[in-house]
């Protein structure tokens, strides 16, 4: 069967004053239908506006999709009419984002804001409307939803107003949701909620899910698939135990490092990675993360590497990698 | 100073208005030396002459016309320039003072102090500034130093309230609450402390308020109490000028112009220093 | 909601009060009334006399409360100008003030939101260009200048509206259209700020992200935001009007609550000036508690302040 999402080459712009900012360099993956795919990257690495310039999220200008395609259930996103794009979103790929604080429109009711994408894609009256709505409250877990329709974000708190913008991304049945940082403002605890409110959507309703955070210990428990991406490239992916427990791209393994109890057991001081992320202004040449990477070859800075299948791990377990991480990583470890 | 000097150079609206600033202070500065008619004395041989470009630099040149009185208009509004802005930049300033202080008072103290100060805020703003200032006008006089505390006390509660809200938010950070924790005085920590860290919204405020001033000095002084004749003032020559609208034109005219390109390079300047230093002020007023 | 109104109502009282106060002090210093009211030549007999029939030969605090009382029950005194109640006097005149302040409130509103509105969503093109350029000047420009420009061009100039006066409503044309364009410059700048900067916000792309159309993005999630702060700037604007009816008023000879204020200074009339200028407090006073309303209705966070 055909997989439900299929990027192709993309590759994206911002047109500065500064010069063009290299935000996303000729990504491809796919994504089977009812697979939930973790993508991992600290800011600037592409991985927020990679999904947004699918399904034309992104201002343009400054933005310019430069090449690629997406197949979404056999279309190409990117072909598509502005007409078309605007039946598609809400409906078919659903959104939840960061900081429900700010993403939720402050001077509309909540009824209002869920039922909006079902009004406007089927077409409900507003009892009809409201009776989904309800449901929808329900089912992500607020307490007395009929009687909350009618307040405002700010009469809720921070777990429920995310919960709220999660029955606003699910109201319309979508193939896809996508969900950009979903639990980064919120705190430890009531983040372990929505994961849990998260896994237990899948199970009823068997979306399928893109959950992109900067936090490598939120999609551990998650995703299927993990994908690392770095200065707008994809750096590593496959199955995610393969990937955390086998890293075969020096990024990936600097991120789980980094990790709270990701480390030796006994030590104390939480590893950084070293230097600053990468200047996208440049034209994007060899391996983006090598100029950070102690295992870099000369080959690095110069080639990209591409994203091939690693020897010796699961099938689909792919790492962008010129050098060789368990051969080095044994080498430093003789030295010690 | 020199990214601040780079971002003016590189904004068109920014720089029009700080070259035609400094042109109009050079202008009031300069004016005694200029060799200008006198802008007082009045020559019933040349009364309502028209503006003549003809032999500009000859000493008898009026190009842009004389009024009823046969006083020369380019010096009328050069020298009127310098009481305009003399009275303004005495009122930005003095209201700057006392509204700056009174807001970091009442941010600080919070409580009681603040309650009242924002209470007097909301009684002063019942009445409509225009009317508040013509009627003290009227009562003590219009001096200059009496316009000039008549126009800073339209504009104080401007910086009071803003700046309150500004020290509010600044007295739960760090530095200020580690310098309590070292035991400085209330004083030290207003002055030290809080003041420099208001003091650009200050600078935006108080040019946004030059120009809203001007044109208020000069309302007033329309309606006959601003500075008092012989000395030369914008306002007072667009009321006397209007009497011969019909046959003198350009005496009402280019007076006008003038509060109009002063105000207009007043408020490119201060808009450009709101959005360089601090665009939330955009929508607080 | 109930509360907050309440809240308000009390505020505006208080409001008003606080004027009356700085008006009754202000114009007491303003000179003695009864010099000016006796024939000339008269003696001092005949001022004092004159003093004790108008009450101001009693100390000055029990004048205030009495003259507070006395408002309370509408009375204001009797204006020395015209010899009749000075409510009267004020009254008459206020149809033309408010109806000239809200003509211009409306159309300089409504024209400047449309400008305002085709600057943001035409950014960089030359109607913004042009908009910006217009509302620049038009916010330099003092009211009182433009009035003598329009009536030099179309009264002089064209000889095609009235100079000045009221009566039929081509009266109404030029002032309102001075008035029309301070309003309207003011809001066609705020309204294209405060649009580009909600354009920016999260909640923008997340309507975006439901597939709305642009048209119910626009008008339900950016410009009804946008909306807020330009309700505040109307509040500020009437303020404006009211206080500037003094001068446009004098320009146009508009027979007004302004004029008469004006009239009443130079005549030292103090129970003309204490009635005109209580009564524009109040309608502006009014006139925020509106604004006031109209925000709690456009903002919920506010309504339980």
């Amino acid at each position: 069967m055909a997989p439900l999402l299929d990027v192709r080459n993309l590759t994206v712009v911002f047109d500065t004053p500064a010069g063009t900012v290299h935000a996303v360099n000729d990504v491809s993956y796919t994504i089977e239908e009812g697979e939930t795919l973790g993508i991992v990257g600290e800011s600037g690495s592409g991985k927020s506006v990679h999904a947004l310039s699918m399904v034309g999220l992104i201002a343009r200008p400054p933005g310019r999709i430069v090449s690629g395609e997406v197949y979404f259930k056999g279309r190409d996103l990117l072909r598509l009419s502005q007409r078309e794009l605007f039946d598609l979103r809400g409906k078919e790929i659903g959104f939840v984002f960061q900081d429900p604080m700010t993403s939720l429109n402050p001077v509309l009711t909540v009824e209002r804001q869920i039922a909006e994408p079902l009004r406007r894609h089927f077409n409900l009256s507003k009892s009809q409307a409201r009776e989904r709505v309800v449901e929808l409250l329900e089912l992500v877990g607020i307490p007395n939803a009929r009687a909350r329709i009618g307040q405002y974000p700010h009469e809720f708190s921070g777990g429920m107003r995310q919960r709220v913008m999660i029955a606003i991304g699910i109201a319309c049945n979508p193939k896809l949701l996508i969900a950009d940082e979903a639990t980064t403002a919120l705190d430890v605890t009531v983040q372990a909620q929505i994961l849990d409110l998260v896994r237990d959507l899948k199970k009823k309703i068997g979306t399928t899910v893109i959950w992109i955070t900067h936090d490598m210990g939120v999609v551990a428990g998650l995703a299927d698939t993990i994908q690392v991406m770095y200065g707008g490239r994809i750096m590593e992916r496959g199955p995610v135990d393969a990937v955390f427990e086998d890293p075969r791209s020096a990024y990936t393994w600097g991120l789980l490092k980094s990790l709270p109890h990701g480390g030796k057991r006994g030590e104390t001081r939480l590893y950084q990675i070293p230097g600053n992320p990468p200047n996208l202004i440049n034209e994007p040449i060899g391996d983006p993360f090598a100029p950070r990477n102690a295992f870099a070859t000369e080959r690095c800075l110069r080639e990209t590497p591409p994203l091939k299948q690693m020897e010796g791990s699961l099938p689909g377990h792919k790492a962008a990698v010129w050098y060789d991480l368990r051969e080095e990583l044994k080498k430093q470890e003789a030295k010690v | 100073m020199k990214p601040f000097l780079s971002a003016l150079l590189r904004s068109r609206a920014g720089l029009f208005g700080f070259v035609l600033v400094m042109l109009f202070v050079a202008g009031a500065i300069l004016a005694p030396y200029l060799g200008l008619a006198s802008p007082i004395r009045s020559s019933l041989t040349s009364r309502m002459v028209a503006p003549t470009w003809t032999g500009l630099f000859s000493p008898g040149a009026h190009p842009l016309g004389t009024d009823e009185l046969g006083r020369d208009i380019l010096s009328r509004i050069l020298y009127g320039s310098r009481t305009t802005l003399l009275i303004a930049a005495g009122a930005v300033i003095l209201g700057g003072a006392v509204g700056t202080l009174l807001g970091i008072v009442a941010g600080y103290y919070r409580g009681i102090v603040d309650r009242i100060l924002m209470r007097v805020v909301d009684i002063q703003l019942a009445l409509p500034l225009m009317l508040l200032a013509l009627l003290v006008v009227a009562a003590v006089g219009a001096s200059t130093q009496n316009l000039v505390i008549v126009l800073a006390l339209t504009s104080w509660l401007r910086y009071a309230r803003i700046i309150r809200g500004q020290v509010l938010a600044l007295r739960e950070r760090e530095f200020i609450l580690s310098a309590h924790a070292i035991g400085a005085g209330t004083w030290r920590i207003m002055i030290k402390h809080l003041l420099p860290n208001v003091m650009t919204p200050v600078l935006v405020i108080a040019t946004l308020e030059l120009a809203r001033i001007i044109i208020m000095d000069a309302a007033l002084s329309f309606l006959g109490l601003g500075v008092q004749p012989p000395s030369p003032s914008w306002g007072r020559m667009l009321a006397d000028g209007r009497v011969y609208i019909t046959t003198a034109w350009w005496i009402v005219t280019f007076p006008g112009l003038a509060i109009l390109l002063t105000v207009l390079s007043v408020n490119l300047l201060g808009d450009w220093l709101r959005d360089y230093f601090d665009p939330k002020l955009r929508t607080a007023r | 909601m109930t509360r907050y109104l309440l809240t308000k109502l009390i505020e505006a009282f208080i409001a008003i009060w606080g004027v009356v106060t700085i008006v009754f002090f202000v114009s007491r210093i303003l000179g003695d009334p009864a010099v000016l009211l006796v024939p000339v030549g008269a003696g001092q007999q005949e001022i004092d006399n004159l003093r004790a029939a108008l009450g101001l030969d009693r100390p000055l605090l029990e004048q205030y409360f009495h003259s507070l009382l006395s408002m309370l029950k509408g009375d204001f005194g009797i204006s020395f100008q015209h010899t009749r109640p000075a409510l009267d006097v004020v009254l008459e005149r206020t149809p033309a003030t408010a109806s000239l302040a809200g003509l211009a409130l409306l159309f300089g509103t409504l024209i400047g939101a449309a400008a305002g509105a085709i600057a943001a969503l035409m950014r960089g093109t030359v109607a913004e260009f042009i908009v910006m350029v217009a509302a620049l000047l038009g916010q330099a420009t003092p009211t009182f200048w433009l009035g003598i420009m329009l009536i030099l061009l179309f009264s002089v100039e064209l000889g095609l509206l009235p100079t000045g006066g009221a009566g039929t409503w081509l009266h109404y044309i030029l002032p309102g259209l001075t008035l029309s364009v301070f309003v309207s410059a003011s809001i066609a700048r705020l309204l294209r700020s405060s649009l580009l900067d909600i354009m920016r916000e999260d909640y923008v792309r997340t309507a975006r992200a439901k597939g709305l159309m642009p048209r119910t993005v626009f008008f339900w999630h950016i410009a009804r935001n946008a909306l807020i702060p330009v309700v505040t700037m109307i509040g500020i604007i009437a303020g404006e009007l009211l206080g500037g009816s003094v001068v446009i008023e004098t320009v146009f000879a508009w027979p007004g609550v302004g004029r008469v204020i004006v009239q009443g200074i130079q005549a030292q009339d103090f129970p003309v000036i204490q009635a005109g200028v209580t009564l524009v407090a109040a309608i502006f006073v009014f006139v925020n508690l509106l604004v006031d309303l109209l925000y709690g209705v456009l903002d919920p966070r506010i309504r339980r302040g």
